[in-house]
């Protein structure tokens, strides 16, 4: 490792942080579509939803959480891809700069990014009546959960953001992220789900992850989930970043 | 010459070959570039140009030959040749988002310099973006746009700087403001390696050319020498029309 990682790193981080707070519409727009989804699912769907006796805005919204980091991601791909195509990542590859800090740099952006767009969906869930007695360990934990999440995530949107030709094909690896959730406990119970897509339902990582933080956030206990969570988020984090820094070397070779 | 010659060429390009797949771009480049010069890579689209430049830079690996530049070897030493170098890439490598001022702070700090801020001030000012410096970049005319982009290359005052065709796409006036750039880097001592598809540029600017075709030098040598390729000039009498580029610079009021 170069002895300015960690200066570099920091340099770069600022770069992208600056970018945000330049344009927060990208912010906006991450947190946009799960607050759309969240008042359609409670104010439309949610009557007819039989989820228990809670109010449904407290069942449904772990799953929004995780289409929020979902979508955010893409904003992750798209900001590499630009500096891919405009020619500033080989300005920085061709500097006496510690090589693998541009990359780091954009990953801890993905993680500043995303927790912010997740404060402000969970505010607006608070404003729609979601309520929690979890206590601060609780919130660390889920808190937590959703960083490892977004950092697994992050890495898969790194491949895309170094390989993609185009625009649309650094973002459009996000669409399947997204849609994941519906297929999984985040909405509704999976036991009304037919035979192989309730197989399938119950062993994806969303609905582990999905049970792990809903039980944290009714003090339920979190049983098996949150091992099972953790090993998927944690599995997901290293295939991606084996990939992904596979798919950097060769960029960069 | 002399004092070139004894302390030897500061790019030396032995036998580099380079294949994307089936296509091979580079099959036994060979040319040396002496220190404080000028030197032209020129060719048409696709010769190979900016391989050349982007395994010199560290960008790229070749698939045989050699490479060094002041001294270091490309493929061995990459680190300490990118302390040597300065890359100004086919198209404007800025930062859209920031501003002009902002980005020769990133660079300077990237390249672990002190005092970030005085450099880019003195950049701007030194190529005429002190009033744009506050702006941000998206702003920017291509001409500005590729003056800054020279001017975050300058940033720590690397001894060697490659210019990958720096400048297309550009109108006229902005041509010559970024040869006017490369000609005060060249008389600093800087040594510039230029590519480029424009013959009239390798004319004006550099003190040797040497010219890529089908992944080969031709030939290299000074213009002087190349023109001596050809028959002798015969004289003839042509009545002098200005061209469209003189008319155009007197109508838009160049200084140059």
């Amino acid at each position: 490792m170069s002895k300015h990682f960690f200066t570099d790193t920091t340099v770069l981080l600022g770069r992208s942080l600056r970018h945000i707070t330049r344009s927060p519409d990208t912010i906006i727009t991450t947190a946009i579509m799960p607050i759309a989804m969240m008042l359609m699912f409670v104010y439309v769907f949610g009557g007819a939803i039989r989820t228990g006796s809670e109010p449904y805005v407290n069942y449904m919204l772990p799953g929004i959480l995780l289409i929020t980091v979902a979508s955010g991601i893409a904003y992750t791909a798209y900001r590499l891809f630009m500096d891919m195509r405009g020619g500033i990542f080989e300005r920085f590859q061709s500097m006496p700069t510690a090589r693998s800090s541009v990359l780091w740099a954009h990953v801890l952006t993905s993680l500043v990014a995303n927790l912010i767009s997740l404060v402000v969906v969970t505010l607006v869930a608070l404003l729609m009546g979601f309520r929690s007695g979890a206590g601060v360990a609780a919130w660390l934990s889920v808190a937590g959960l959703l960083i490892l999440f977004t950092l697994a995530l992050t890495w898969i949107a790194v491949i895309p953001g170094l390989s993609a030709k185009t625009m649309e094909g650094a973002s459009a690896f996000s669409y399947p992220l997204i849609f994941l959730p519906f297929l999984s406990s985040a909405f509704v119970p999976t036991d009304t789900m037919p035979g192989p897509l309730r197989v399938f339902a119950e062993n994806q990582p969303v609905t582990s992850i999905v049970n792990a933080i809903r039980a944290l956030f009714t003090e339920q206990p979190v049983g098996t989930d949150i091992w099972i969570a953790l090993a998927w988020c944690v599995g997901i984090l290293i295939v991606a970043y084996a990939f992904a820094m596979n798919t950097y070397r060769r960029k960069i070779s | 010459m002399t004092a070139n010659k004894v302390r030897g060429p500061v790019i030396h390009v032995q036998g580099l070959e380079k294949s994307y797949k089936e296509l091979r771009v580079l099959r036994g480049v060979d040319f040396e570039v002496a220190r404080g010069s000028i030197f032209a890579l020129l060719g048409s689209n696709g010769a190979g140009k900016t391989t050349v430049v982007k395994i010199l830079s560290t960008l790229l690996k070749a698939d045989a030959g050699t490479a060094s530049v002041n001294g270091l070897d490309v493929a061995t030493q990459a680190a300490e040749v990118r302390e040597s170098i300065s890359l100004t890439g086919q198209f404007a490598a800025v930062d859209e988002i920031l501003s002009g001022r902002e980005n020769l702070v990133l660079v300077a700090r990237l390249r672990h310099l002190k005092d970030p801020g005085t450099i880019a001030d003195d950049l701007l000012a030194r190529f005429s973006l002190t009033d744009a410096g506050a702006r941000k970049v998206s702003t920017y005319s291509g001409g500005m746009r590729r003056r800054l982009d020279i001017a975050m290359s300058l940033i720590g005052d690397p001894p060697v700087i490659f210019l990958d065709e720096p400048t297309t796409g550009l109108d006229p006036q902005a041509r010559l403001e970024v040869w006017q750039a490369v000609k005060e880097l060249a008389a600093q001592g800087t040594t510039v390696l230029l590519t480029t598809q424009y013959l009239d540029e390798a004319e004006q600017l550099a003190d040797r050319i040497a010219i890529l075709h089908e992944g080969r030098i031709i030939v290299n040598g000074t213009l002087a020498e190349l023109k001596q390729l050809l028959p002798p000039a015969k004289v003839e009498y042509v009545e002098k029309q200005p061209t469209l580029e003189d008319v155009f610079l007197t109508l838009v009021g160049t200084k140059a």
